[in-house]
């Protein structure tokens, strides 16, 4: 075997930790739990303000549940492909987690240009940041979600990049899995916004 | 399959060679050194005392006498918002990070904190919401919404000074979140061999509990100043009751944040006394367990008392009653950290060099600023403290006569270990009787003037309202605080020009940090210390002949580990310029926001360049 | 060393003292005038001296422990005992404060739910509507709206309905109710509800706030005439130091008469006088903004307010502008008239570029409208 100097990505990842937990992991889940106050904040911004636009468009007005059920579908698959391209780099198998990382991201793509669909309806409809209450409390809810996955879609395509460039291996398969661990905190995000501004029902 | 081989010395090629200064001004600007980056800090916010002190004596002029008009209702509102700002997030935040950043990696036995190019990265994103901020006053006007900038006022100023309000401490707030992270992973991972969670230092617990609360205190502002920034730029509805939306939300997503805050700014001063009493009574930490335990109490109960400060909103009484309870109940723990510092003192060799002073200096103010605050709890008898004067003196007292005591004692206490002098003893006691003496001349009368009918964030007052007095007397306390910071200063100037010449251990003092030479070298420790107890340092002295017992160590005996060497075979990371650019692409997309999405863009892009780079550059080894 | 804080801290206390019984201050919380402020104080009081007492002790020990303890000869030889702890004492000092502090929240609790009680027996109701930067008082029973001076009867509680409102909505005349939005048809104003401001007069009872889109309710009673001066506590701009009130206590029967003045319609001025070239002046531009009823416009319509205090009975209040300048003043009055954003700045009161000759007429014209 050839000896190579291979660029480790991130710092301190092999170095004995008090904890156990490698440094970046538990950063990660640091960073995880404080993004749910942000969604907290976000989806408890929405609920409070449920049923007190003066004016519409309304939830019911504008909603396609079975067309979002489809896409929320399509975000759920990406976490399986997600996880199995944390199996395939624990493994060593660097082609086939090229090809679920991408089809991850194209999923995550997916994902987002249902949502792109869905919105410029919800606008063509009347709905816009600025309409009411809804417009404003769904739009920014959303938005930032889809920002998380926009961003994280960024994360995978430059794991899929960097590993031509041999920086993503076996020997730091945890790269791939704390981008894996955002990756399925977003999906469990979106899970929480789907059930509770989608799913369940309002008043008119 | 490809691999990319990459010569030892980390040079991948000219645009991601990282710098290697170790002395000078780009030193300073790629250092990733938490020691560096703490002194950083803590010079960045003595700076920004000094202006918010300017503003502060701008208030205390224009109220020393009624009906007067130095200051306009425009300008006052400004200067009042600036200086709230300013002491909260540009002074006893960023100062309490100085003293995090330099000493938690000494003090757990640690080369550095987990991630030092982030570290770099929260300074210097603070420093820029700081430029940012105040950068205001020339561009279209300053924040004048108060630095708690209720909706809906905050929403309809039709000045920019409220969108500036929003970005900077979304910038600084970004800084600080990313900073808990790191410091939480290095407290939590890279503690020294033997070094469990109850032999650190109390000012390390101090630090994590705070880490935690910045952590999921921070994204709930950010959400509220989101919202508030889309409200004023975009003219959403969060705020806006005319379309069914409620003022009050922005009060409640605000609180959430701010109440655990005020907690971020005092329990790393209570770490800070609670190092130095033990010190310099020579006996260990009364109750440390229960100090830790109520550290870790307050940062809890911290979540559940928000409402305390809308008790007027109009909530109700069952609202009030169970914040109120909340409120009550949390000043059982604060009680038994200050009974446990008197334990400390109790029995102990007492003397008072000028760190001495200022931490029993702080458990005096505190106590007071404690006090009323256990008066505010009672929920009828706040509907006529709220927004007067008299939550204005209990908050001076605890972050004040708290937090900036406890801090100006921490600067003396740890002066010689990162400076290599002490300061002026003589100067020091002259600057800690004068600070005490001005500043309960300031704020002590505030009470007063509170219970007799003075609201706040007013720019003057009527002669009938009998005020008068009181007002007068408090800003001859400011001069006079002035004058005590001056002589601070004059000191850090006489003391910087003498040589450095000091020892490991000045002070005779407990925890690790005074192992290793002062200042220590880049790499902290020559050999990392193995840790056998609490006040590990204090045990290689001391050696116990009978319970509670202790004698010197024969001379010869297991001594500091001194940073004599050069420190061989220890790789520490190397300086870096991309903290410094991301900062600079987040300050341009910041000014984009406020003036021209295509300067947005350009400050989108120079931070994402600034990360990807950030990414790819070579690490050391 | 340590004796130097003590006197400092003493003499403190001792001038507190001395200053809560100085007769001057008219904004006192600690010298109520009627059930609501005297329940808040007799809470308070107790707390205050129990707090004192925690004071006194603690801040003792300090002062004796430092003295007792500090090292008085060159550095001692022997280190002193080690002492880590005592978990009696933790238990002790956790559970006596947490008594204590139970025994101080019991009255608490009852204090609340007494203050937020509906108020029992000959309730008066007045809804009070916070502008920037002045206060609207509006009785609907009696068909009584006025501006800065909160008239009541003594011995009566009265039950307050605190609303925000901007400038007004358009075509719709003053709400005699918060609203959450303009009805349909009117055009919102450019401020919409305004911000929120607070009603507070510590005389007579704690503060509420006053929020836009919410009808917050607040309970005060006087036990004697006179003069009890009030401002807004919350900050809400530009001129929030110059948002005062008064509220006027009378006895019963001088409250009626007041009433009975407030139901009459303005009084009008001597043709041919200077009042009368005012209320000439006043029918050009006023009355876009200003109510003064009996008074009829160039079309015959009634004048009505929208988004101005209502000046049918101005004479017959002492202060204006937010209770900041004096009616009777008539100097100050024409430096309002003259340029109202000099004097309270913000103001949302345009400056009409009025002559002086214009501005003499107005003044005298107002000071008519007793």
């Amino acid at each position: 075997m050839q000896e190579q100097a291979t660029i480790h990505v991130y710092e301190s990842e092999h170095e004995a930790t008090s904890t156990g937990l490698p440094n970046t992991k538990l950063a990660m889940w640091l960073f995880l739990a404080s993004d749910v106050l942000l969604f907290g904040a976000l989806i408890t911004s929405y609920v409070v303000y449920r049923g007190r636009s003066v004016i519409g468009p309304y939830p019911n007005d504008v909603f396609d549940i079975p067309f979002t059920s489809v896409s929320s579908f399509v975000l759920l698959a990406s976490s399986l492909t997600m996880v199995l391209a944390l199996a395939s780099v624990q493994r060593g198998d660097l082609p086939r987690m090229r090809l679920w990382l991408l089809a991850t991201a194209m999923l995550g793509l997916a994902f987002v240009g249902g949502q792109v669909y869905e919105f410029t309806t919800f606008y063509e409809e009347g709905l816009s940041l600025t309409t009411n209450v809804f417009g404003t409390t769904f739009y920014v809810l959303t938005g930032f979600h889809g920002t998380h996955v926009a961003i994280g879609i960024l994360m995978l395509l430059s794991l899929f990049s960097l590993s031509f460039g041999g920086r993503v291996t076996q020997r730091n398969a945890m790269t791939v899995e704390i981008v894996g661990l955002y990756w399925h905190f977003v999906d469990i995000v979106w899970i929480v916004i789907f059930t509770v501004v989608y799913l369940i029902p309002t008043g008119p | 399959m490809a691999s990319v081989t990459v010569p030892a010395d980390g040079r991948a090629g000219g645009l991601l060679r990282r710098p290697t200064a170790t002395a000078g001004f780009w030193s300073w600007i790629t250092t990733v050194d938490h020691k560096k980056i703490g002194i950083l800090y803590g010079v960045t916010a003595f700076a920004f005392f000094i202006v918010g002190g300017v503003e502060a004596l701008l208030i205390r002029v224009q109220l020393a006498q009624p009906d007067q008009a130095l200051l306009s209702p425009s300008v006052y509102n400004e200067i009042f918002t600036m200086h709230g700002i300013t002491m909260v997030f540009l002074v006893v935040m960023p100062l309490s990070a100085a003293f995090v950043n330099y000493l938690v990696p000494l003090m757990i036995g640690a080369r550095d904190v987990a991630f030092p190019r982030l570290n770099a990265l929260s300074y210097w994103l603070f420093l820029f919401a700081g430029v940012f901020i105040y950068s205001s006053w020339f561009l279209g006007g300053a924040p004048n919404g108060g630095w708690f900038g209720y909706a809906p006022n905050a929403v309809l100023d039709p000045t920019r000074g409220m969108t500036f309000y929003a970005i900077g401490l979304l910038m600084a707030g970004v800084a600080s979140t990313v900073s808990a992270i790191n410091i939480a992973v290095t407290i939590l991972n890279m503690r020294a061999p033997g070094m469990t969670l109850f032999r650190m230092p109390v000012f390390v617990w101090m630090s994590l509990v705070v880490q935690f609360l910045l952590a999921f205190s921070l994204p709930i502002i950010t959400i509220a100043l989101f919202q508030l920034l889309f409200d004023k730029r975009f003219g959403t509805h969060f705020f806006d009751s005319v379309a069914g939306a409620d003022p009050v939300l922005w009060q409640h997503l605000f609180w959430l944040f701010g109440h655990p805050e005020v907690y971020i700014l005092i329990l790393p001063a209570m770490g800070i006394v609670s190092e130095i009493l033990p010190t310099f009574a020579r006996k260990p930490l009364f109750g440390y367990q229960f100090v830790v335990f109520s550290g870790i109490a307050i940062g809890f109960i911290g979540f559940g008392v928000w409402v305390h400060h809308m008790y007027a909103v109009g909530l109700g009484p069952i609202a009030n009653t169970a914040f109120g309870i909340s409120t009550i109940i949390i000043a059982v723990p604060t009680g038994v950290k200050i009974f446990n510092w008197l334990g400390t003192m109790w029995k102990g060799d007492l003397t008072f060099p000028t760190p001495m002073l200022f931490a029993v200096g702080f458990v005096a103010m505190f106590v007071i600023g404690g006090l009323s605050g256990v008066t505010h709890s009672v929920v009828p008898a706040d509907y006529q403290q709220t927004d007067t004067y008299y939550i204005v003196a209990h908050f001076h007292y605890v972050l004040f006569g708290g937090a900036i005591f406890g801090l100006f004692g921490g600067l003396y206490y740890w002066w010689p270990k990162v400076f290599g002098r002490k300061l002026n003893e003589g100067l020091g006691k002259v600057h800690f009787w004068l600070m005490l003496i001005g500043f309960n001349l300031t704020f002590g009368p505030m009470h007063v003037l509170g219970l007799q009918g003075m609201p706040r964030r007013i720019q003057t007052y009527p002669e009938e309202l009998g005020l008068t007095f009181w007002n007068l007397v408090s800003t001859v306390g400011a001069f006079i605080i002035a004058l005590a910071v001056l002589l601070f200063l004059i000191n850090v100037a006489v003391t910087q020009r003498k040589p450095k010449a000091m020892e490991a251990d000045p002070w005779d003092a407990r925890t690790l940090e005074w192992l290793t030479t002062s200042p220590p070298p880049e790499h902290n420790f020559d050999e990392i210390p193995t840790v056998h107890a609490l006040d590990e340092a204090w045990h290689r002295k001391y050696v116990e002949t009978a319970p509670g017992r202790v004698v010197p160590v024969p001379a010869g005996g297991s001594g500091a580990a001194a940073g004599g060497s050069q420190g061989h075979g220890v790789h520490l990371p190397s300086p870096s310029y991309y903290p410094v650019v991301v900062s600079l692409g987040v300050l341009l997309l910041a000014y984009g926001v406020v003036f021209s999405w295509w300067l947005a863009a350009a400050g989108a892009v120079v931070m994402l360049a600034g990360l990807y780079a950030w990414v790819l550059e070579p690490s050391v080894e | 060393m340590r004796t130097r804080t003590r006197l400092i801290l003493g003499l403190m206390a001792l001038a507190a003292f001395a200053t809560a019984c100085a007769p001057n201050a008219q904004q006192d919380s600690l010298n109520p005038q009627g059930p609501y402020a005297e329940k808040i104080y007799d809470l308070f009081v107790p707390v205050f001296w129990i707090a004192v007492g925690v004071f006194v002790v603690v801040e003792g020990l300090l002062v004796f422990i430092s003295l007792r303890y500090r090292r008085r000869k060159e550095r001692a030889a022997e280190i002193p005992p080690q002492i880590h702890g005592n978990n009696r004492l933790e238990i002790g000092w956790t559970i006596l404060p947490a008594l204590i502090l139970a025994g101080v929240a019991v009255p608490t609790v009852t204090t609340i739910f007494d203050l937020a009680a509906e108020p029992q027996g000959d309730v008066l109701e007045v809804n009070v509507l916070a502008h920037q930067w002045w206060w609207e008082f509006d009785y609907p029973q009696e068909g009584v709206n006025t501006a800065n001076e909160l008239h009541i009867p003594t011995g009566r509680p009265v039950l307050l309905t605190l609303c925000a409102v901007g400038l007004g909505y358009g075509d719709q005349p003053t709400p005699s109710e918060c609203q959450p939005g303009p009805p349909d048809g009117a055009v919102p104003a450019a401020v919409g509800d305004g911000v929120i401001h607070s009603f507070w007069v510590p005389e007579l009872a704690g503060t509420q706030d006053v929020v836009p889109g919410q009808a917050n309710t607040l309970t005060l009673q006087a036990d004697a005439p006179g003069r009890y001066s009030g401002q807004c506590k919350e900050f809400c701009g530009l001129s929030h130091a110059y948002m005062k009130f008064a509220v006027v206590a009378h006895t019963p029967e001088d409250y009626e008469a007041w009433v009975r003045g407030q139901q009459a319609d303005a009084v009008m001025p001597e043709p041919g006088s200077l009042a009368a070239t005012g209320k000439d002046v006043f029918l050009g531009q006023c009355i876009a903004c200003h109510a003064v009823q009996g008074l009829e416009d160039a079309n015959g319509n009634p004048v009505a307010a929208n988004g101005g205090p209502n000046l049918t009975h101005f004479a017959s209040r002492e202060c204006f502008a937010g209770c900041w300048l004096q009616n009777d003043d008539a100097q100050e009055l024409a430096a309002w008239l003259d340029n109202p954003a000099a004097v309270k700045q913000g103001s949302w009161m345009p400056d009409y570029g009025l002559s002086p000759e214009e501005i003499d007429a107005l003044v005298a014209y107002l000071q008519g409208l007793t």
